[in-house]
């Protein structure tokens, strides 16, 4: 591979590699690019926390243990625990179909699992509301169980479920496309059973894609926002997503709450990234096979 | 990205006779298309189906029945009723216009972080996955406090208002959009072989002329493909833009935005109208996506 | 377009990947750069192109000194190991690239580069395959697009940077042959760069053995076979084998036997032969050893034998042996060379 050297004959003009553009031209992409992504990623990231800080430190967390809000954090969490540990079910299910066996309608599967990426969450969470509400077939049959899905938790779940299950699958398939099926064949033709072979051979060769696949999981499930508004109800305190209380509190002019609480999700983002940097670093390219 | 197995061409499958000696369960193995001694076809194929079934097919379907039951009347008349046509013209509108900004600076950016070696490039890296790791509601409050005629950015332009117009929803759309324009690019562009730059130049191209006619033109399945899906993604975003917006209806309302508003109406049949005309075009771009892809594999192949 | 190469010397953070290589080429000739990995011949390719400056030194072609022009300026065709093709044009754009991106004063009309696409096709024999895509060409196909594209400029030297290195053994066989006709035909000053001697030596007119940023002999297939200048070219070229000896009173003398003459100063040195230039003989001044392994080669055989080295680890020399000769494994073989090259220690 040619070198990228510049070497300078002493008396001689200044090389320019004819696969490069002049050091004026690299200066202002270089600058343009940079200013873009002041404007468009930085200043809104700085912005949450300043705003958030503004009536200082004991305001700050007096948004946060506020009773409300406590409630909110907690049923985020909740909602995560659940809906993530099924998405990285599915997204190992899935995968490992996918990736380890040829099939009909191997493509349609996987458009399929592409599909939230393309739907708006709105649209997402209308779908469950059409399924669940007051007009359907299911929900007044649930009800009469005492199962309440819309205006609830299970409803919350669901839609979060659908917002966010590819995420895992999507990491993991590429990765394990790539590696093939190599290395599963010889373990089982060394007597391991199916379930040895996937604890000892295939886990621990996709461990950094599933972690960011679960880390991106945990991130918008946790954030998610249109699909959780619409079958939630927003009953203020029991079925507010953090997200949702961040809406209430805006709307209600109380700004400085809203953007403690919106402040903690972004921390969370930033906390995903970090990691995701330091996986990439610690695995190189191998492990982010997916296009995002 | 071919799963690169070494798979016998024994004819089993087509052998009815043949004891069975491998393992995926016989009623899968008419799926296979050539059989493998793996452990778990079934099981996983079963549970994923089963599980997206659940998740999505059951949902959407339900979506799609409660369309129907409208009637070709009843659905129309949603539609073509104006302030639903202005939604969803303001929703397209703006995606498209930032999907557009963000073509020409996510392209600029995917060739600064590929080519350019500078301090930090590693950490504005990661940032580009920002808008995808941050909640849209965190996004929208933010660009809101910075845009609105109070806000450092918003005050600037007074009396030209940025927030609570369609500008704003494009600005929301445009930090919505970018990681999938860059995202899509750059391993394109990590890709591009130096020699076929080199070769342009001996052959007296200059600087401008490869990068116009011999870069840009390998690069365009990769940017649109960024293009439909940053497209595709703002048109049925919600949350970063419902505070910026202004929500005013034929002006600056979202057709996300009026999908609400008829759930809250409890006029079920006008938000399932919307969703599925939403749907359907969000349908066509995946396939638009997935065409722009096959197409480019075939051209371009592996020369 | 003759090229002279004036004591270039080129470094890359400090390391010198060629220093003070000085070089003719005529015009008109096929000349190789042979040399293992790291000897610096692509470097050397790359400075007369242009595709990089020496950080010493001059490039002239013809009578102007051309060091420090531009890759676009010095009109060179390269053809790159990898083709290098663009890969979203057609076969006919790719050729044509050249001329169309040309200052619109110098650019030909578009029926005039149709014409001549047209022609440079026929010329490397693949007429009619204008609309293809590289992606539908084999590589003995790609790799003739890529020598139309470069010719299509009417460059004053064609440049080939191991043309045939990513082709297979049968594909490579018949574009050697291929190119030499070519050049045979069209006459262009051409270098190409190579680490295969079988083909430089048979391609070339003159071939330019390189090693570790030096230029080690410049000449002709036998001159670099039969008249070796120096123990790598020796070792590089062909089958050798070599054995410390002393000079001393007109003698060649291996561990105190003597086992030829020579002339010279008198001192000690290394002795290089090929297999196919001893005699096996019973007398008593030879070199003998033990045979360790024959093997057939064609029409005839070459065994390896170990030379006892006094407690050391034995010297290990190859030499052929007729098929008729009574020889077998492990039994001592008596020889002599005929003909040899010392060449003393420094």
């Amino acid at each position: 591979m040619p070198d990228q050297s510049r070497s300078i004959a002493p008396r001689a003009p200044r090389f320019r590699n004819p696969a490069d553009e002049g050091l004026g031209a690299k200066l202002l992409l270089t600058f343009l690019a940079l200013t873009f992504l002041l404007f468009f990623l930085l200043m809104p990231l700085v912005t949450v926390f300043v705003e958030a800080f503004r009536g200082g430190w004991d305001t700050y967390v007096e948004a946060l243990v506020e009773p409300d809000a406590a409630a909110a954090i907690r049923l985020t969490l909740l909602v995560a625990v659940i809906a993530v540990p099924l998405n990285l079910a599915f997204g190992l299910a899935a995968s490992w179909a996918i990736a380890k066996f040829d099939f009909r309608g191997k493509a349609f599967l996987i458009t399929l699992i592409d599909l939230p990426f393309s739907i708006s969450p709105v649209i997402s969470g209308l779908v469950y509301v059409l399924l669940f509400g007051s007009g359907s077939l299911l929900g007044p049959w649930l009800k009469s169980f005492g199962i309440e899905v819309l205006f609830a938790v299970p409803g919350i779940v669901l839609a979060t479920v659908f917002v966010t299950f590819p995420f895992v699958a999507r990491e993991l398939i590429p990765l394990m496309e790539d590696q093939g099926t190599g290395d599963e064949e010889a373990a089982l033709s060394l007597g391991a059973s199916g379930w040895q072979t996937f604890w000892y051979v295939t886990l621990p060769n996709i461990k950094w894609g599933l972690l960011y696949g679960v880390l991106l999981c945990n991130a918008r499930a946790m954030g998610e926002f249109g699909a959780v508004s619409v079958v939630s109800g927003r009953i203020r305190g029991i079925t507010t997503t953090m997200p949702l209380h961040v809406e209430i509190l805006y709307n209600e002019y109380n700004m400085v709450a809203a953007f403690a609480v919106a402040s903690l999700l972004a921390g969370l983002a930033l906390v995903t990234l970090a990691l995701k940097t330091i996986l990439e670093l610690r695995f190189g390219a191998g492990n982010s096979g997916g296009r995002h | 990205m071919a799963a690169s197995s070494t798979r016998s061409t024994s004819q089993l499958e087509s052998e009815p006779g043949l004891p069975m000696t491998n393992i995926a369960t016989a009623p899968a193995r008419w799926r296979l298309k050539q059989p493998s001694i793996i452990p778990g076809f079934g099981l996983t194929l079963g549970f994923s189906l089963a599980y997206l079934s659940l998740i999505i097919l059951i949902p959407i379907a339900g979506l799609f029945w409660r369309s129907a039951a409208l009637g070709w009347g009843g659905f129309l008349s949603i539609l073509m009723d104006e302030r639903t046509l202005r939604a969803l013209y303001v929703s397209f509108g703006t995606a498209f216009v930032a999907a557009a900004v963000n073509v020409v600076f996510g392209v600029v950016v995917a060739w600064v972080l590929t080519r350019y070696n500078f301090p930090g490039r590693r950490l504005i890296d990661a940032m580009v996955d920002l808008p995808f790791a941050l909640p849209t509601a965190v996004a929208g409050i933010a660009l809101t406090a910075i845009y609105a005629p109070q806000g450092w950015v918003g005050s600037l332009f007074m009396p030209f208002r940025i927030a609570f117009t369609p500008l704003g929803i494009v600005i929301a759309l445009i930090f919505i959009g970018l990681p999938f324009v860059v995202r899509t690019v750059q391993p394109v562009m990590e890709e591009i072989d130096h020699e076929v730059e080199e070769a342009a130049a001996t052959l007296g191209a200059n600087r401008f002329q490869t990068i116009t006619q011999i870069l840009l033109p390998a690069l365009t399945p990769a940017i649109l493909t960024g293009f439909a899906l940053a497209f595709a993604r703002g048109v049925g975003e919600y949350g970063s833009v419902i505070f910026i917006a202004g929500n005013i209806p034929y002006v600056s309302e979202i057709a996300p935005l009026l999908i609400v508003i008829k759930l809250e109406e409890f006029n079920y049949a006008g938000a399932t109208a919307i969703a599925t005309i939403m749907l359907l075009i969000s349908f066509a771009m995946l396939f638009v996506i997935n065409l722009i892809q096959a197409w480019s594999r075939r051209r371009y192949g592996n020369a | 377009m003759e090229v002279t190469i004036q004591n270039i010397r080129k470094e890359f953070e400090r390391f010198p990947a060629l220093n003070d290589v000085s070089l003719k080429i005529a015009s008109g000739e096929l000349i190789a750069l042979l040399g293992p990995s790291g000897s610096g011949k692509t470097t050397l390719l790359r400075l007369i192109a242009g595709l990089d400056f020496p950080t010493a030194g001059s490039i002239f072609f013809g009578d102007q000194d051309a060091s420090h022009h531009s890759v676009q300026e010095r009109n060179v065709g390269f053809v790159f190991q990898h083709y290098a093709l663009f890969r979203h044009m057609t076969v006919a754009q790719n050729i044509g690239f050249g001329l169309k991106v040309r200052p619109a004063a110098n650019r030909p009309p578009k029926a005039e580069i149709r014409r001549r696409v047209s022609e440079l096709l026929e010329m490397v024999q693949l007429g009619g395959l204008e609309k293809r895509y590289p992606n539908q060409l084999s590589g003995g196909q790609r790799q003739r697009v890529a020598l139309a594209r470069a010719m299509a400029i009417e460059p004053r030297i064609l440049l080939l940077d191991e043309p045939f290195g990513a082709l297979d053994a049968k594909v490579r066989k018949e574009l050697r042959r291929w190119l030499r006709e070519f050049h045979n035909r069209t006459g262009h000053t051409t270098v190409f760069v190579t680490h295969d001697q079988e083909e430089a030596l048979e391609l070339a007119d003159r071939v330019v053995v390189m090693s570790q940023g030096k230029i080690e002999q410049v000449g002709s297939a036998d001159d670099v076979y039969d008249r070796p200048g120096s123990p790598f070219v020796f070792s590089f070229i062909g089958e050798s084998s070599q054995l410390p000896v002393e000079v001393r009173d007109g003698t060649v003398l291996f561990q105190g036997q003597p086992i030829g003459s020579a002339e010279g100063a008198a001192g000690a040195g290394q002795l290089f032969f090929r297999p196919q230039d001893v005699e096996l003989v019973e007398a008593q001044h030879a070199l003998f050893g033990k045979i360790t392994a024959l093997r057939r080669l064609a029409g005839t055989r070459i065994a390896e034998i170990d030379i006892a080295n006094d407690g050391h680890a034995p010297y290990h020399v190859e030499v052929e042996v007729p098929l008729h000769a009574p020889v077998e494994l492990g039994s001592t073989l008596r020889f002599r060379p005929t003909r040899w090259k010392i060449f003393r220690n420094r």
